[in-house]
């Protein structure tokens, strides 16, 4: 995203400047002219005042829905929604219209129609919505259900909460603001009633804007960083991990997000070699433990003097990667924390999002390595699990949806 | 909600039309209205939208804009979801409380300006609805102008709790 005409706004405000002070040398004496002088160096020097960060929107409308290959933003709320009985395939096309224009609208900075609190909507700070589809929304519009669109398998370290998985609308919601999360969320909410209603939600946060450098990798709340080896977007790498080819979810793709408790009482016992062992990287850096660099490429060969792999056969990294170049994810995770009660400070953990293509060829065989040995096993406990099918983006008067309703 | 009195809506468009002929027809005006454009092609809406009912009353809102250099003044609407519609103000009673009622005249327009339907505001109410407004679906509307041309558009009905001012058919 480009920054709307920041270099504009600068040059037409020191213009200003100077031709004010300008007239003012003309009349007084010499002496005045020079502090006029050092005024006006001063006022040209001055930092031109930059938009409000809050202003920067992301295009609703495109090939594929916004939200997915979006820099990740701030706050992400998630809520999932069950259909009514009643909601049939032509109240789904009513209320994918009604939801689309209040997004269409809502990410552009602009009230949405009937927005009872339309000065919420001022500030968009880069908000996205993007729409999944459970297996029943897919039912109900008379489409074809791709293989994978449905739980996952059943994995031995799941503790699945029902209250926490599944759902026959999926709404991601995010911006680098949380007001804006929360109007853009009960806007949307509202226009959902008709149709069906919520059957969980889950709230996360990443980084604030500003607090880091764009583009730094994120850290989950063990202090790990997050997602370094995600294909790049605008990438044919990144095409060919995250997008759909076929039928009415061309230009869409699989989307899975689990929410993984992760027990930072026991972290807290495990000390820092441990803790790196676990993962198979360094904390600081992020790098692998036969690496400097965060992005440098693990060598799963090298041995300790003892001969013992240098990372760990356990450890999440080596765990996690595949031989099979198919078997790779998209990841776009919030961390969460409700809070604590009593002796135990802490609720929290991540909400795993990951998009790909094919969740059945791609997520499913690397979650089953996961499943049989990663020791961060040890400290993490998946409690929800959901999976969606993510319609492609549509075109100005279209709706997201519209290739599976029309 | 309050059930509206019969009327006689044909009569009273005619008593409308009259009204505004002897009213605003001074000669300068006849001269402009010669080679003014009809009324309903100088008027666009945005933002348009209808509140879901079930059966009974609802209201239609967003932003008349007229862009012609005269003003204009809208007399009727009409819609197919609906066998009887009204345009509505909203004015403070002799309590000072809130209430809708039938603008007298119609909704003028001034050149150049936008008029704002909105809940809490003037809005077309509709009465007596020929089938539930359901979330989604889209409502067509005929305006009426005092120039005889009309302006069609149509109107997505939302959800909405608000707009339900008492209504003085008085």
């Amino acid at each position: 995203m480009t920054p709307p005409d920041h270099g504009a706004r600068a040059r037409s405000g020191s213009t200003r400047r100077q031709f004010l002070l300008g007239g003012a040398v003309a009349g007084v004496g010499a002496a005045a002219a020079i502090g006029a002088d050092t005024a006006l160096n001063a006022a040209a020097q001055e930092a031109p005042p930059a938009p409000p960060h809050g202003e920067q929107t992301v295009p609703f409308h495109g090939e594929h829905q916004a939200g997915i290959d979006t820099a990740a933003q701030a706050h992400g709320f998630f809520v999932a929604l069950d259909l009514h009985d009643s909601a049939d395939r032509a109240d789904l096309t009513r209320m994918m219209r009604i939801l689309t224009d209040d997004a269409a609208r809502l990410t552009q900075g602009a009230p949405a129609l009937a927005d009872s609190e339309p000065e919420l909507a001022a500030s968009p700070a880069r908000l996205t919505v993007t729409f999944g589809f459970g297996p029943r929304f897919v039912e109900r519009a008379g489409g074809s259900r791709p293989g994978w669109l449905g739980p996952l398998p059943a994995f031995g370290i799941d503790r699945l909460e029902p209250g926490l998985g599944d759902g026959d609308l999926l709404l991601q919601v995010a911006a680098d603001d949380p007001l804006t999360v929360a109007h853009a969320s009960r806007m949307l909410l509202k226009d959902t009633r008709s149709f069906a209603s919520v059957r969980w939600t889950q709230q996360g946060f990443r980084r604030a804007h500003g607090t880091v450098a764009p583009g730094t990798t994120m850290r989950n709340l063990f202090g790990q960083v997050d997602g370094t080896t995600n294909p790049a977007p605008g990438t044919t790498d990144f095409d060919r991990v995250v997008w759909a080819t076929d039928g009415w979810l061309a230009g869409g793709t699989g989307m899975v997000v689990r929410r993984i408790r992760m027990d930072l009482d026991k972290w807290d016992e495990l000390d820092r070699g441990g803790r790196e062992q676990s993962v198979g990287r360094y904390l600081a850096s992020g790098a692998p433990l036969t690496g400097t660099d965060e992005f440098d490429e693990p060598d799963f060969e090298a041995t300790t003097a003892i001969g013992f792999p240098v990372i760990p056969e356990f450890s999440h990294l080596r765990r996690a990667r595949s031989e099979n170049p198919d078997e790779r994810i998209f990841r776009r995770a919030y961390n969460y924390d409700d809070g604590g009660a009593g002796a135990e400070v802490s609720d929290a953990g991540l909400i795993f999002v990951s998009f790909q293509a094919d969740v059945d060829r791609q997520f499913v065989p690397l979650q089953r390595r996961l499943d049989q040995l990663d020791l961060l096993n040890e400290w993490t406990v998946p409690i929800g699990s959901a999976v969606f099918a993510i319609p492609p983006g549509c075109r100005e008067g279209g709706f997201i949806g519209e290739s599976l309703l029309t | 909600m309050f059930t509206p009195t019969k009327r006689n809506t044909a009569r009273l468009a005619l008593a409308l039309a009259a009204t505004l002929a002897l009213a605003g027809c001074t000669a300068a005006d006849a001269a402009d209205d010669a080679v003014a454009a009809p009324a309903g092609e100088s008027v666009t809406l945005t933002d348009g939208w209808v509140k879901a009912a079930g059966s009974g009353m609802s209201a239609a809102f967003g932003g008349l804009t007229n862009a012609g250099s005269q003003d204009v003044t809208v007399v009727s609407a009409t819609t197919e979801a609906a066998s009887m519609l009204e345009l509505h103000e909203t004015v403070e009673n002799e309590t000072g409380e809130l209430i809708m009622r039938e603008i007298d005249g119609g909704f003028v327009i001034p050149a150049g300006q936008t008029l704002a339907l909105e809940p809490g505001g003037s809005h077309i109410m509709l009465m007596d609805l020929a089938h539930p407004l359901e979330a989604g679906e889209e409502v067509t509307f005929t305006l009426t102008f005092s120039d005889d041309s009309t302006f069609e558009f149509t109107a997505p009905v939302k959800d909405y709790s608000g707009a339900n001012e008492n209504y003085d058919p008085s």
